[in-house]
């Protein structure tokens, strides 16, 4: 990336690079606006969210009242820790049962790798449709459950494809020394694979965290008690449909006004991606290049 | 990608001394593939319920068989199936042409930018919202171009006539189509930016010698550069034309009623989990889950009489 494709050709006149690079700054605002509304409004005063009706840019001083009310203890809270129970547990789930088939695969003697492969593959061409996946998940009483949020979705096949191709370019070298000197598969896989390929753990990783996170339709799919629900369908609830959140809902008397409890759901469901963004960016470009060149 | 090592010569081992061998990697693949079987190859053939007809109380085995009968919906043109189809189609073709240009463009513009600083500032701000849920896509839109939103809380102020966009029938395939574009198009430029870094540089040089004109050596040099990754993204488009944005419409489809917003997965779910015609949403799912294989199977043929690589190769 780094090697720059337009040496040799003159630079372009000014009319065009200030074209250019208005072109690029509408994109960026538009992108960036609604963020930088959506969290002044949560801290934003009363009065100045009454007097915009609505969303606010630039907030005349802070408040926490709309958070302090969200994290009383009542549905948001809730919904807070399913959400991070789901992310946390699935991802290292997901991230041992991929690592560990990815490693199998990866072994070039290995009997059974390519039906296993094969099986792989295939599942990426046909998707077997919402009916069907909904009747499995309930025939195996997963229904109702905060396990049907992280046990179907589990493993991607595109992910074990990936992490397969980075684990056959480690050096044969490593993996055969380990044997040599008595090591086993298990000792080989823990102790040398995974140590050098700490990149793309974090990558796959982090692309399986943001799925989790982010899942909405497995959870209005599987699960009907409320109970139960991810921040994904309290936002859709709360927010999208405008459903009023009483102090019932809260579990606190002290009620802001709805438009700064609604947009601090949005800010604390964006928030957890905000932080893990520039770890994601570090590395989320060769993580794609690796699946799509491999793949 | 299928290929064994050939240096290394096969031992002669029976199989089940190999599989002895390999017990440790059976055990290790194991999981994954239990995983994948259950929850993939198992619903696959749970399929079968578009030719039965489905009583949950009896279950999938109990059920009788129905032969053809789920599908008359799809046979005999009814019209919940057939709005469902249109509205599909239309989607499928604003993507197509809105969409999937997009980060294209994009991508010849972030090429072309001189400071590498300011082309990796504006990236991380453009790939920012692929890693926005749905409903967090939808809540933005709404908060900007709702009706309290700030647009039209903007136009208020100002004395001017609101817009009706959130809501509005009319604009809705127009707001489906600009949500995505807003969500995807930075994330999308990522493919492109790779197959422009590897065109040769040596070809600008030679082509600025011969005399050629900026605009000349966009079309005769990078597009050229491009044209591989267009043809593999296509199909996969075209593999993905029936399946139009499933999360994104369900979230807002109470808005403006299902005449305008009901697609073909939302017809599924909408009659099959929460209408419990089981057989009849079956059966248009899995018509549409082979008309989607096929799709990409032709395509990637065409690609292959054209001489191009496409998804795979024989």
């Amino acid at each position: 990336m780094s090697t720059r494709i337009v040496q040799g050709v003159p630079m372009p006149g000014w009319p065009m690079r200030i074209f250019k690079g208005l072109v690029l700054l509408i994109f960026c605002a538009v992108v960036i606006v609604p963020f930088v509304g959506v969290i002044s409004t949560s801290v934003a005063p009363n009065k100045q969210i009454n007097e915009s009706g609505g969303l606010v840019l630039l907030p005349k001083s802070i408040s926490f009242a709309a958070y302090e009310s969200l994290f009383a203890g009542g549905v948001v809270t809730r919904a807070l820790f399913v959400s991070i129970f789901v992310t946390i547990v699935g991802t290292l789930l997901s991230l041992t049962v991929s690592c560990l088939l990815a490693y199998a695969l990866s072994r070039p003697s290995f009997v059974a790798g390519r039906p296993i492969l094969l099986v792989v593959l295939f599942s990426m061409l046909f998707s077997p449709g919402i009916i069907p996946l909904y009747l499995t998940v309930k025939g195996v009483g997963l229904l109702d459950s905060i396990w049907a949020l992280i046990v179907p979705t589990m493993i991607s096949a595109f992910n074990v494809v990936v992490l397969r191709a980075f684990f056959m370019n480690l050096p044969n070298e490593l993996t055969e020394s380990a044997r040599i000197d008595g090591a086993g598969e298990l000792k080989t896989f823990t102790n040398i694979v995974l140590p050098l390929s700490k990149a793309v753990l974090s990558v796959i990783g982090l692309f399986y965290a943001v799925a989790y996170w982010n899942a909405f339709f497995s959870a209005l799919l599987y699960l009907n008690d409320s109970k139960l629900w991810p921040l994904q369908l309290v936002l859709r609830t709360y927010v999208i449909n405008d459903t009023q959140l009483g102090s019932a809902e809260l579990g606190t008397e002290l009620l802001p006004p709805q438009a700064s409890i609604q947009m601090a759901i949005l800010v604390v469901s964006i928030v957890p991606i905000l932080i893990i963004y520039p770890f994601l960016q570090r590395h989320f470009a060769k993580g794609v290049l690796t699946g799509a060149v491999k793949g | 990608m299928l290929q064994r090592s050939k240096t290394r010569p096969q031992q002669q081992l029976s199989l089940g001394r190999r599989l002895l061998r390999d017990r440790v990697l059976l055990l290790f693949a194991l999981p994954g593939v239990a995983l994948i079987i259950a929850f993939h190859y198992v619903p696959l053939l749970g399929n079968m319920i578009a030719f039965k007809d489905y009583q949950p109380f009896l279950g999938i085995n109990a059920s009788d068989w129905s032969g053809w009968e789920n599908f008359s919906v799809i046979f005999n043109g009814d019209p919940a199936f057939l709005r469902a189809l249109k509205n599909t189609l239309i989607l499928t073709s604003l993507q197509s042409i809105f969409v999937f240009p997009a980060p294209i463009l994009l991508a010849l513009l972030l090429n072309s930018l001189f400071s590498e600083r300011i082309k990796r500032i504006a990236q991380s701000i453009l790939y920012l919202p692929h890693f926005m849920s749905w409903v967090i896509v939808v809540a933005l839109f709404q908060q900007m171009l709702g009706g309290s939103g700030l647009l039209n809380n903007y136009l208020r102020s100002h004395d001017l006539s609101t817009i009706n966009i959130i809501g509005n029938s009319e604009l809705f395939h127009v707001l489906l189509t600009s949500q995505i574009i807003w969500k995807d198009t930075g994330w999308a430029t990522i493919l492109f930016l790779a197959a422009l870094s590897q065109i040769d540089s040596q070809l600008y040089e030679a082509a600025s010698v011969d005399g050629a004109s900026r605009m000349k050596q966009l079309w005769h040099v990078t597009l050229p550069g491009l044209r591989g990754i267009i043809i593999l993204l296509f199909i996969l488009r075209l593999g993905d034309s029936l399946t139009v944005g499933f999360e994104q419409i369900i979230l807002q489809q109470q808005a403006v009623g299902r005449d305008i917003s009901e697609v073909l997965d939302t017809y599924v779910y909408n009659n099959g989990v929460l209408g419990g015609a089981w057989g009849v949403a079956a059966a248009v799912g899995l018509v549409k889950g082979i008309v989607s294989v096929i799709l990409v199977l032709t395509a990637n043929k065409v690609a292959h009489i054209f001489g191009e690589q496409g998804v795979y190769q024989r």
